[in-house]
């Protein structure tokens, strides 16, 4: 693991022919000359050859000088958008646990457009590496400012030098990750000399082994040179990272919990397929179809409006009366309004049932319309079908419906629930009073043995049932 | 047969688990909120991931990143949602990697509303995102459909390693129906493409760069090529009543249940009218369409969409003239009533 590396040795991690680079000069590198990428290539490819990661490391290249990088690294290679490696390696880490990724980024990607997914991976904490190549400047497209540009430093976008005033501080990158609690390790390098090549060569073998380990996210930036954003000669380059950029963005480790950190193993259970209805719950909400003697055969089509306010039960109460529908095997379907109007304000749902087709599951004018307060009544009482029915509790709505072609029941449904125990049955009470009078589509005794069990709420399950049989009786009694 | 009554949306996390998807990644938006919500508690359950991303630009990345490893993998969102994604989705199209998207499309342009529109139907089929590409697009107008095009998706994802949208709208979404799950999918297909972290796949690259001007002609042309198969071999579409049919209703989605009452409720009045709902929106169905406006009997075509006529200029493009093809639709959210519909056939029938 401590092998030496010759300086002119290539590591067997990168390809012996960069061919993907295409038909010309495939044994060069497309870096320029004294660009820092080419020397961090070379420290990454190492600690992946040493630590025998190869087959499982799988490098997520960024946008700038190094959306190349899949030219050189002979690892599982993907490319991404640019400022998105992060959430690609997320993606990617999530899946398939046993891997290594390494995402590469440059401080256009990284600090500006991918400042977002940055932040995001490393704050959860997210089992990958990311190495940060901060070289102050946009290299790839040819020199403008970088979210990492020194103030008073020239670029094509700031012709006149960074004006603190106009594009803010650099930012310091290192430093605010350092600040979240999930990375396990952080350190600044920089590539200038030996010395600083050595310290950088540490950090990239840290940063590799924390994920070996299990460890979390660690991260790793690196100052490196870019003689040609710069318009300086390799040398040149160099003295100004001694000199300027790393007396703003100070070299050193900010964050290291590598020793205190325990390792978080990802544990992926894999149940058999034949558990899959059990563990997703699908068994309880699945209804045996139903086979009712009485099922009606001429065809028919119910639709009914449930309104009132939220909070009375009457998205509920149009489930259940189509749970009950659809275990008569009819077709059903149930469309709640839906949105902020649910939230306090008033709330309705159309349900129809038939035993044919459903086509529109809109309703526009209801057969049955069941209301359990007055702005409701008024907005749907004159929708109602001729010769339909008006269901309404009448302890709220002390106006009757003043239509005459329809039968309208009251029942002070809330009031009576009450009496029985809890006014949230009043919903249910109404469901009695429904099925009363649709007899002849939906059996009694078919419903006596279903309610319970479509019932969600298993708290008022006793009380719901007696308000059922309360409003079943109370329209038999009227008839 | 075994039959839940779930939500559109509620159906989609059921199928998706059964089709063998086991990494979703989403972000919170009315009206799809209920597919993260519902992956949240299920996919721990079967060992799977479910993760609520930074933003969809996030959920979309890693989208990308879970693919290009061969696993099946989701997002889904709604319209403003799904213009973050257009990014991401390039470059799905772009590097050929399967995944499945959901859009519970609503209303807008801008933050607009969140009631049922069909306004997305040009930034999904025509191509939101930049570059020549093309997704698979299955448009769902039942519960039954949200599960069964869902896993439809997956399967269509990873035959032409290409992203395959189920375009449904709020009110597919949140309605309730009767839904007969199918049995979980056990075998998938091999992919060594993928990068998959092992030795055998350590050669394979996932990207959608190439600076060759040629070379990058070539992959533009396979993908052509691979669009143009799709167009021959997975067209889906219903035709309800259509044969004798002298005027043909055209819609996708929700609209194409209103149109079905209608359909229904003319032929009792003795108008032969029928429906033509297309159910790959890509690949559109153009020869059907161009089947029955050869029919002599056919007067013309009535399109309905809940948008400002956008799947009208599919049909317009097959008819090319040969018959008259009117349009109405809403916008806003708002839903059109059968007897509204019905008021604007009639209306086109005195015209023709
Ligand atoms: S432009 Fe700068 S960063 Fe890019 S390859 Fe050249 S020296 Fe390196």
């Amino acid at each position: 693991m401590t092998r030496q590396h010759n300086i002119l040795q290539k590591p067997s991690t990168f390809f012996d022919i960069f061919e993907r680079k295409g038909v010309s000069e495939v044994k060069s590198t497309h870096y320029c000359p004294g660009c820092g990428h080419g020397i961090l290539h070379k420290l990454i490819a190492e600690a992946i050859e040493d630590f025998g990661i190869q087959d499982k490391t799988v490098l997520i290249s960024p946008v700038g000088c190094s959306v190349f990088a899949y030219y050189y690294f002979d690892t599982g290679n993907i490319q991404s958008a640019h400022g998105r490696a992060p959430a690609v390696g997320t993606g990617y880490k999530r899946a398939n646990p046993h891997s290594i990724v390494i995402s590469y980024q440059g401080d256009g990607d990284l600090a500006a457009i991918g400042a977002n997914e940055i932040i995001q991976a490393a704050n959860r904490g997210e089992a990958i590496t990311v190495f940060f190549v901060n070289n102050a400047i946009y290299g790839m497209t040819g020199g403008q400012m970088a979210p990492t540009t020194l103030l008073n430093q020239t670029t094509t976008t700031t012709p006149y030098g960074r004006n603190k005033f106009h594009e803010g501080y650099p930012l310091r990158m290192s430093e605010i990750i350092a600040t979240l609690e999930a990375p396990v390790y952080v350190e600044r390098c920089m590539l200038t000399d030996a010395k600083n090549i050595a310290k950088t060569r540490n950090a990239v073998r840290k940063a590799i082994k924390a994920q070996m380990d299990q460890k979390g996210f660690s991260f790793v930036e690196v100052l490196s040179g870019c003689p040609t954003g710069w318009k300086m000669t390799p040398q040149e380059a160099k003295t100004w990272i001694t000199t300027d950029l790393s007396t703003y963005f100070v070299p050193g480790v900010y964050k290291d919990d590598l020793e205190t950190r325990e390792p978080h193993e990802v544990k992926q259970e894999n149940p058999p397929p034949e558990d899959y209805y059990h563990l997703l719950n699908i068994n309880q909400t699945l209804k045996e179809e139903y086979v009712f003697p009485h099922v009606l055969k001429e065809p028919f089509l119910e639709e009914i409006k449930i309104a009132g306010f939220g909070g009375q039960g009457l998205l509920s109460l149009g489930y259940v009366i189509a749970a009950l529908a659809m275990g008569h095997a009819y077709e059903v379907s149930w469309l709640p309004s839906y949105g902020p109007e649910m939230r306090g304000g008033t709330a309705n749902c159309s349900v129809k049932i038939s035993n044919s087709r459903i086509g529109s599951p809109l309703v526009t004018n209801p057969s049955t319309l069941i209301v359990m307060n007055k702005p409701s009544m008024k907005k749907f009482e004159n929708a109602v079908i001729n010769g339909g029915i008006i269901i309404y509790d009448s302890g709220l709505i002390d106006t009757p419906p003043s239509r005459q072609d329809v039968t309208a029941i009251g029942v002070p449904a809330t009031e009576i629930a009450d009496t029985l125990g809890n006014t949230k049955a009043a919903n249910i009470l109404l469901l009695g009073v429904y099925a009363r009078l649709k007899k002849q589509f939906l059996d009694e005794q078919y419903i006596q043995t279903a309610l319970p069990a479509i019932l969600e709420s298993k708290a008022l399950r006793d009380v719901n049932i007696k308000a059922f049989n309360y409003g079943f009786t109370y329209s038999e009694n009227m008839k | 047969m075994k039959k839940a009554l779930i939500k559109g949306n509620n159906a989609v996390v059921y199928s998706a688990l059964l089709a063998g998807c086991r990494n979703f990644f989403g972000y919170p938006i009315t009206p799809a909120s209920e597919i993260a919500e519902g992956s949240a508690l299920l996919y721990p359950k079967v060992g799977g991931t479910f993760l609520q991303a930074e933003s969809e630009i996030g959920a979309i990345n890693m989208v990308y990143g879970a693919a290009s490893s061969g696993v099946r993998c989701m997002t889904a969102s709604s319209s403003p949602g799904i213009s973050l994604k257009m990014e991401g989705i390039s470059y799905l199209a772009g590097a050929e990697l399967p995944c499945v998207i959901v859009d519970v499309s609503r209303g807008g342009p801008g933050l607009g509303n969140i009631a049922p529109e069909q306004g997305d139907y040009n930034q999904i089929v025509k191509g939101g995102g930049h570059g020549n590409y093309k997704l698979i697009v299955l448009a769902p107008n039942s519960a039954q459909e949200m599960c069964d095009l869902t896993m439809l998706a997956f399967d269509l994802a990873d035959k032409y390693r290409n992203p395959t949208v189920v375009l449904a709208d709020g009110t597919i979404g949140q309605m309730m129906e009767p839904v007969e799950f199918p049995p979980p999918i056990t075998t998938f297909p091999k992919k060594e493409w993928a990068v998959k972290a092992t030795l055998e796949t350590r050669e394979n690259l996932i990207s959608s760069i190439e600076l060759d001007a040629d070379r990058l002609e070539i992959h533009n042309q396979k993908l052509q090529k691979k669009y143009a198969i799709i167009e021959e071999k997975e067209v889906r579409y219903e035709a309800y009543c259509c044969d004798d049919a002298e005027i043909i209703l055209c819609g996708f989605g929700i609209i194409s249940r209103l149109l079905q009452s209608v359909v229904d409720e003319m032929r009792a009045e003795g108008i032969a009218v029928g429906m033509l709902r297309p159910i790959t929106l890509f690949p559109f169905p153009k020869n059907i369409v161009d089947y029955y406006t050869l029919k002599r009997n056919l007067k013309f075509f009535n399109v309905f969409e809940l948008n400002n006529g956008q799947m009208v200029d599919d049909v317009k493009l097959v008819v090319n003239g040969r018959k008259p093809v009117y349009f109405y639709g809403r916008m806003g959210g708002n839903l059109p009533t059968q007897k509204e519909i019905i008021h604007e056939v009639m209306k086109n029938m005195r015209q023709s």
